[in-house]
């Protein structure tokens, strides 16, 4: 039973890792802008894609990847600059329909480019399973769990240690008050496209090796993305990383103890709870709305 | 006069120019469905446009509809309009006891509690195949009245048409009700309406109730003229679409809900020719549209033009 609840845990936090990630890129550019991306789910389906249609196409795998990573962090920064920004001040429900426009646009994109069909990508160092505890665990699991780690670590030194980072935090501070001293906004809600964009298409390609990649996937990821940044309080990226590993535990065990056919409900059904009981999230702070 | 059956007469011509202009079915078909699909858009519209509250996951609300003259009929061997008062009943009860608690969160969190709404219910209709068929979906009895069969185009059109200009008529009288400002209130700043006097949580969960009335019957409408029914009619995709036609029309307009429908409804059946690119161009259409016309289409041009259209809206 032990090695059982361990394998659920190991599962769980593969998959949470990567849900973190798209929460996180959530909240990158929730912070800067104030836009809910909903187009972050193709991010991840870009990175994977173009990796492995790179790597069929001969080129090594640790180029492949950069390239991805690079195509994903172009497309992040058109996407601002074709999308978000002739938007500015529209409404809230404008901009949600503007990102889920571009989300369609990109997985119709995806399915000529690409094409509709499930790929894989190998895994980075074999796939000679591993015990632990009687749970036995991929190696790749390392790498997304890992690699999740530095994109969080790398992120915080980026955002607390560099001038840019903490123009990025004083504009989802206050978006006035960082313009009046001199920060180009502007300039920071695209490299947040950018940034996420690249979280994104990252997650993608440590992902794909596990559970395989389309030109589909990012809809159902932006969505458990969406719903983690939620649980762990919106604009808060320590909530936004706690919020992912959490849907990601939550389904594994659901889907492991009570039934694997609602596996993918388990996550909303919390999310409802929580979001009854603590509409600010779990990490959030209670907002007093000014009049 | 012209606040309450503007939209309605509009619609009215609209319908009847359609059906002599029509040269073939499949020109009726796709009106049919832009007509149903419509309905629903008018009813969220309640929600969204007049009240201000988002809500993803009204494709639940369609599923219900749907599958309730699905169900009602092969299993319980109710009348297939029977069947859809049970649906609509049955929707407009669990909006009511869910849409108290959902609607006191506001903005995203609203929006994700609705998407979670929506997709739990997709979910039980995917997963209970011993009730719905599961994901392969399944058949619907043709609706009989009095030994008269609907079936075919012809007489689903007239059908959808007469609901969708009911729908009209009925959301264009709420809105010039005291209810309708009272929702527009709510629209405005919450505070404000309930320093006025206006029970703020009980007109939210109204608009939500009738919005989900609205959803629940379309979809039987749809499920009954389809014959067949899946899954995929409560899901996250036909939620998206709903509150699209919404805000691509114009948020609370009549006119501008039907609009939205069909764009998102006759478009993709035009483009079946290019289907690869289907997706591309309609992604391209809702961005370039929320982009340009931040207010939606209908109010928008009728900000253009003022005058007639603005009376009608």
């Amino acid at each position: 039973m032990t090695a059982e609840l361990l394998q659920f845990a190991f599962s769980g936090l593969t998959v949470g890792a990567v849900y973190a990630l798209v929460a996180l890129g959530f909240t990158l550019i929730y912070n800067a802008s104030g836009v809910i991306n909903f187009a972050q789910g193709e991010f991840v389906m870009i990175g994977g894609m173009t990796t492995v249609f790179l790597a069929a196409a001969g080129v090594p795998l640790p180029i492949a990847a950069i390239v991805a990573i690079g195509a994903a962090v172009l497309i992040g920064i058109l996407l601002w600059a074709l999308a978000i920004e002739p938007a500015r001040g529209a409404p809230p429900i404008a901009l949600i329909i503007i990102t889920i426009g571009a989300s369609i646009f990109l997985r119709g994109l995806a399915q000529i480019v690409f094409d509709k069909q499930f790929h894989a990508l190998p895994p980075i160092t074999g796939d000679a399973p591993i015990r632990i505890g009687g749970a036995t665990v991929l190696p790749q699991t390392f790498w997304v769990l890992g690699g999740g780690f530095a994109v969080v670590v790398l992120l915080t030194l980026f955002l607390e240690r560099t001038l840019l980072g903490k123009a990025v935090l004083a504009t989802a501070a206050n978006r006035l008050a960082a313009r009046l001293v001199g920060i180009n906004t502007a300039m920071v809600v695209c490299l947040s496209f950018a940034v996420s964009a690249g979280i994104g298409a990252f997650a993608g390609i440590l992902i794909t090796p596990i559970t395989l990649t389309s030109y589909d996937v990012g809809t159902l990821l932006a969505l458990k993305g969406f719903a983690a940044a939620m649980l762990g309080g919106i604009g808060n990226p320590v909530g936004a990383v706690a919020g992912g590993l959490l849907v990601g535990l939550i389904e594994a065990f659901g889907a492991g103890l009570i039934s694997s056919d609602y596996k993918d409900a388990f996550a909303f059904f919390v999310i409802l709870a929580v979001l009854f009981f603590m509409p600010a999230g779990l990490f959030g702070r209670r907002a007093v709305e000014r009049v | 006069m012209a606040a309450r059956f503007g939209a309605a007469l509009i619609l009215a011509l609209v319908v009847v120019a359609v059906w002599f202009l029509a040269d073939s079915n499949f020109v009726l078909r796709v009106a049919t469905l832009v007509f149903i699909y419509g309905l629903a858009a008018i009813g969220l519209n309640i929600l969204v446009g007049d009240a201000g509250q988002v809500s993803l996951g009204h494709a639940g609300f369609l599923g219900i509809g749907a599958y309730a003259v699905a169900i009602g009929p092969a299993s319980l061997g109710l009348h297939p309009l029977l069947a859809l008062v049970a649906g609509v009943l049955l929707a407009g009860v669990l909006a009511l006891v869910i849409g108290r608690p959902i609607l006191r969160l506001r903005g995203f969190a609203l929006a994700v509690a609705t998407l979670g709404l929506g997709i739990l219910i997709a979910m039980v209709i995917n997963n209970e195949a011993w009730l719905t068929g599961g994901p392969d979906g399944m058949r619907v009895g043709r609706l009989e009245l009095f030994g008269w069969r609907a079936r075919g185009t012809d007489t689903w059109y007239w059908i959808a048409a007469a609901a969708l200009i009911f729908g009209a008529i009925v959301a264009s009288s709420l809105k010039a009700s005291p209810t309708g400002r009272a929702l527009r209130a709510v629209h405005d700043s919450e505070v404000a309406a309930m320093v006025a006097g206006i029970d703020v949580a009980r007109y939210k969960s109204a608009a939500f109730v009738i919005s989900a009335v609205y959803a629940a019957i379309a979809g039987g409408l749809l499920a009954l003229y389809d014959g067949f029914v899946t899954p995929d009619v409560a899901g996250y995709l036909t939620s998206i679409e709903i509150i699209t036609m919404v805000v691509l029309g114009g948020m609370g307009s009549v006119l501008g809900a039907v609009v939205g429908a069909v764009i998102l409804t006759a478009l993709p059946q035009m483009l079946t020719a290019f289907a690869e690119y289907e997706h591309m161009v309609l992604g391209l259409i809702m961005m370039a549209v929320m982009i340009g016309l931040r207010a939606g289409i209908v109010p928008s041009l009728a900000a253009l033009f003022g005058g007639v259209l603005r009376r009608v809206r």
